[in-house]
């Protein structure tokens, strides 16, 4: 029993009171994510504008939450969507369920899926966080064309996957900006995936 | 299995021989293919072109394996899958030997130098046998780095079959299949070397003979690789998001097992189940791509109530309580007393007639037989929608009714030397009975078909035909040739008899006749899921449940018995041409209607005149039809995905499934649809009868079959019939709603005056039947409607082949030749056309008519 009894149960609040504030400023302040940091997904486009999707279903299959619902579709001279024969076209993935544990990216075999670094993602309602592919599409940037269109890279599927990187590259010069990067990794480069972080849910909708 | 050595081996068995397979001694019967041998041993040898029902080819390589005779060893290792097994032969698989495992590996990688890497998208990734044996016994890395063989793809073969050539292996399953099974030449083998590629005539040259076949699906099912897809499941699903459930084909008699496959309350595709009894592997295309109409946007998913002339949505309980009060009435005469158009008073109309539809389930037929008896007392229940007579009534009875797959089976059908067809043309009516016929054909059978031309059923099944007038087929089953007379009596002969035998007076008796003189086992075919069923549970006018007679006072009692109550109606019943007579004319006051299409019937008129002049309609129906336009009442019911029951198949073999889709689970008809839940006739007829006062006790249709297998059967005799048929001399006047056939038909003698030629007419498999309505895909693979003719007939009437003819007043077809006695013709007696379906029927036309047939107008309307 000494006299600093009374206040010793308060040497936690003082000695916190002169270290440095851990509260989040959110959402004043957006934190910014680590450049790798599992977001809400992505379906990207090449350069051309065309869905790299081609509803294989990988994602759905390797899914531990069992949060993504894909239906394949089959593209026709008509109306193509994809290279190649098929392209995704149902595509779901439901938020509420979703994990965030990056499995569909990886099995994703043309690089269509990835992961944006957007967080935001909470909602009142079960059906808002159902995403739906237009809500899940990278938007369109600078040289491409809003699908179904044909194919704008060469004649079959394998140009876009031989050629596609370079096509992009080539684009990206004479665009004369850093911003036509259309194979994102997860969340490796700042665009477009990044433009994403902070959007108003009105927009994504 | 290994012999310790001190210990003396058993001796090796009669017919058989000893040989070791990876160090395990084993006893195998000689001919015995080696695969099969490790098989048993559990010793999986990876194989692409094997096939269980197929001939061997050892087309792939893929099962090579180190064997070594008489202490000898093969200089290179051997294809298992072609090789038969030795005494004394040493077998080292993969398991064992490296040289056998590098051997694989070999092939694998050659398999694999072309095949694309689009496992991503290929239908068939996920359930690939080319796909996991590359992961068992192939490379991680290529070794190929030039550039793969490319072709143009897909390729449609049919509309039904898309071919895709660069992921074939060249295993040869699907030629085989169509060579050995089908046999159809749909699909062949082209180039060589390099070039080597799995084709058509089509694919070939750009032209050639048109793609047929009605087992094409096949193909689909047993490729190994993802080379044929199917147009209808495209992309649709992966197998990991399906669900499997074994199920029962409900499309006709056959009684094959299937395997569907669904995912979020609809089916996505069927597959043909294994059953070696019955259906072996295969299924037809009917089978395998009819799936779609539970989802139809015409199902009815409520029960409905006509108010001010519209049908309403409403309660199960008000439905069924205002059809209790409207069948009651209508049973008691109690309903409105009629006024004349001219104003006088007629009697009351007084008695309901039941017309069930021949696809129920037998639980379904017995729940609708016992329905008319108790709930509206009467007799007046037909199932048969579609030609038929008194006489079959008595046929049924003596020979169908009651009796056991082990009077005729599948198995008595391959076994038999002889087989006789009457009436039945085996692929358009039973395919996987004529699968099974050209199977035996084959192995020595000779099949006999009595009937007008060489249908592709008769060429394909040995092509013996025995020419008969249409309408003058009892002649020739009277006047048989000695040899075949002959053949018949020979233990083990089976006649077949298909259900269009009704439309031919005599004919059944004839059938009859010729079964007690020759002792051939007699079976009857219909095309019908529920036909074979509904005759066991007495859903016939004439028949009770058991094979019992309704004339037979003992049968009825016993029934009575069972049913716990003191009667039962004694008054045999009207068939269904004279319930529609009776409702039309006012004898009949309602009609309980089951899934009856008025096309099928032998008079569409009058069934469509009884519908509308009935006071009642009572419709238990899946979809909108022509039926509940007329329904005072629509209670819908479960299609079979939706529900549990028994069809049983010609053979009488039960063919119980389980739920496919539970309606409880969310799977309503529609994919994402409503949650309204459908239920089996049973259960609604059961319901219905409740508000009637009357207790059915068919709630479920395990309570429906466990009271109809406490009834038992009377005991059958089926090659003697209990009673003997009508003679055909009466004949003619039985044909229910058929006008009196010409005098001259059975005479034979040509007709050469004019244009009026006699008619051959039956139904083809693919035909714009009411369960097709929601196919795209498959109506391009049905047989083209063609009318048929000979040569010199065609000459006379002034027809062209490939032209266009005639038939009756304004109904043109597309002329073929074929081998038709003179002055007959041929034609489907549906015909699918843009918007519906004419039925020759609806036109008047019957088998064995008299019909003018004249060349029409040219480029005035082709039908198909």
């Amino acid at each position: 029993m000494g006299m600093f009894d009374g206040i010793a149960g308060f040497g936690v609040t003082f000695s916190t009171m002169f270290k440095k504030v851990v509260t989040e400023e959110y959402p004043l302040v957006k934190k910014v994510t680590a450049p790798r940091y599992h977001g809400r997904h992505q379906l990207n486009r090449h350069p051309d504008g065309l869905e790299k999707c081609v509803g294989c279903e990988l994602c759905a299959w390797a899914c531990p939450a069992d949060a993504i619902y894909v239906e394949g579709g089959d593209n026709t001279p008509e109306a193509r969507f994809s290279p190649g024969e098929r392209y995704g076209a149902i595509y779901q993935i439901n938020y509420l369920r979703c994990i965030g544990c990056g499995l569909c990216i990886e099995a994703c075999p043309t690089r269509s899926l990835t992961m944006t670094n957007e967080y935001e993602l909470a909602d009142d309602d079960r059906q808002d966080l159902i995403y739906t592919k237009d809500m899940l599409l990278a938007p369109l940037l600078p040289g491409m064309e809003q699908p179904p269109h044909p194919m704008r890279l060469g004649d079959d599927e394998q140009d876009y996957y031989v050629q596609g990187p370079e096509m992009a590259r080539r684009g990206r010069d004479q665009a004369g900006a850093d911003d036509l990067d259309t194979d994102n990794r997860a969340g490796a480069n700042a665009l477009p995936g990044a433009a994403l972080v902070g959007k108003a849910p009105e927009e994504k909708r | 299995m290994t012999q310790a050595p001190e210990q003396e081996a058993p001796p090796v068995p009669e017919g058989h021989v000893r040989l070791t397979i990876d160090g395990t001694t084993v006893d195998a019967p000689k001919g015995e293919i080696l695969i099969r041998t490790c098989e048993r041993l559990g010793i999986v040898v990876p194989r692409f072109c094997d096939h269980p029902l197929l001939e061997p080819a050892g087309a792939c390589r893929q099962c090579l394996v180190e064997v070594e005779m008489g202490g000898r060893p093969m200089p290179k290792p051997q294809a298992s899958c072609t090789m038969t097994v030795a005494d004394g032969m040493v077998v080292k698989t993969q398991v064992t030997s490296a040289v056998a495992d590098k051997a694989q590996q070999g092939v694998m990688e050659l398999l694999l130098i072309n095949h694309p890497l689009d496992c991503p998208i290929c239908d068939k990734g996920g359930e690939c046998p080319l796909q996991n044996q590359a992961m068992s016994s192939g490379r991680a890395e290529s070794r190929f780095h030039e550039h793969k063989r490319t072709f143009e793809k897909p390729l449609p073969i049919s509309d039904e079959v898309l071919l895709d050539r660069e992921r074939c292996v060249l295993c040869q399953r699907c030629t085989r299949f169509s060579d050995q099974i089908a046999g159809d030449p749909f699909i062949e083998l082209l180039e060589r070397g390099a070039h080597q590629q799995i084709g058509t005539e089509e694919t070939a040259w750009g032209e050639g003979e048109e793609f047929q076949s009605y087992f094409s699906g096949n193909t689909i099912q047993i490729c190994p690789v993802g080379a044929l897809t199917s147009a209808s499941y495209r992309f649709r699903s992966r197998p990991f998001d399906l669900v499997s459930t074994p199920g029962q084909c409900e499309h006709c008699a056959s009684g094959c097992s299937t395997r569907r496959d669904w995912r979020r309350g609809g089916v996505t595709r069927v597959l043909a189940g294994e059953d070696r009894a019955v259906n072996e592997e295969w299924l037809c295309d009917k089978g395998r791509f009819a799936f779609r109409y539970p989802t139809s946007p015409q199902r009815v998913l409520q029960p409905m109530v006509r108010e001010d002339g519209v049908l309403t949505p409403v309660s199960w309980v008000d439905a069924l309580e205002r059809a209790a009060a409207l069948l009651t009435a209508a049973r008691d005469g109690g309903g409105a007393a009629r006024t004349g158009a001219d104003g006088e008073e007629l009697a009351p109309k007084r008695g309901v007639g039941v017309l069930p539809g021949g696809r129920l389930t037998v639980e379904d037929a017995y729940a609708y037989a016992k329905f008319a008896r108790l709930a509206l007392r009467t007799n007046d229940v037909d199932q048969r929608a579609r030609a038929h007579s008194d006489e079959e009534l008595a046929f049924l009875a003596g020979h169908v009714a009651g009796v056991a797959p082990s009077h005729v089976s599948y198995a008595h059908l391959e076994a038999a030397r002889t087989v006789l067809c009457v009436a039945f043309d085996p692929e358009e009516e039973s395919p996987i009975v004529f699968l099974r016929l050209r199977k035996a054909s084959r192995h020595g059978t000779r099949v006999v078909h009595v009937g007008s031309w060489t249908t592709p059923a008769v060429a394909k099944t040995g092509g013996h035909l025995l020419g008969a007038v249409p309408g003058a087929e009892a002649a020739a089953l009277a006047d048989l040739p000695d040899d075949l007379a002959a053949a018949l009596a020979e233990p083990g002969a089976v006649v077949l008899v298909g259900e269009r035998a009704a439309e031919v007076p005599g004919l059944l008796t004839a059938v009859s006749e010729l079964g007690a003189r020759s002792g051939a086992r007699i079976a009857w075919v219909p095309r019908r899921a529920g036909e074979r069923g509904g005759v066991d549970a007495g859903a016939l006018p004439t028949l009770l449940p058991g094979a019992r007679r309704v004339d037979d006072a003992d049968a009825r009692e016993a029934v009575a018995e069972v049913w716990g109550v003191p009667s039962l109606p004694a008054e045999p019943g009207r068939d269904l041409t004279a319930i529609l007579t009776a409702a039309r004319d006012g004898a009949l006051a309602g009609l309980v209607v089951g899934g009856v299409d008025p096309a099928d019937l032998p008079d569409p008129e009058l069934a469509r005149a009884a519908l509308a002049e009935a006071d009642v309609v009572i419709s238990l129906e899946q979809v909108l039809s022509e039926v509940t336009e007329h329904a005072d009442v629509v209670l819908p019911v479960a299609p079979a995905v939706n529900r549990s029951g028994t069809y049983r198949n010609w053979e009488g073999r039960d063919r119980p499934f389980a739920t496919t889709i539970d309606p409880g689970q969310g799977g309503s008809g529609r994919v994402g649809g409503t949650a309204a839940v459908t239920l089996p006739d049973c259960r609604v007829l059961d319901s219905l009868a409740v508000e009637m006062d009357v207790d059915l006790f068919t709630q479920t249709p395990q309570a429906a079959a466990a009271e109809l297998a406490e009834l038992g059967t009377a005991a059958v005799t089926p090659s003697t019939p209990a009673t003997r048929p009508s003679a055909p001399a009466d004949a003619p006047g039985d044909v229910s709603g058929g006008a009196p056939l010409t005098s001259d038909v059975s005479s034979g003698a040509p007709l050469t005056d004019g244009p009026r030629v006699r008619l051959a007419t039956w139904r083809q498999l693919i035909d714009g039947g009411s369960l097709l309505a929601e196919e795209n895909d498959l109506p391009g693979t049905a047989r083209p409607a063609r009318l048929r003719v000979a040569a010199d007939t065609a000459e006379r009437l002034g027809l062209v082949p490939g032209g266009s003819a005639r038939l009756g007043d304004a109904f043109d077809l597309v002329v073929e030749l074929a081998d038709l006695p003179t002055d007959t013709v041929w034609a489907p007696s549906h015909v699918p056309v843009a918007g519906g379906v004419v039925t020759l029927a609806g036109l008047g036309l019957r088998h064995g008519d008299l019909v003018e047939v004249t060349p029409s107008v040219v480029g005035n309307g082709d039908p198909r």
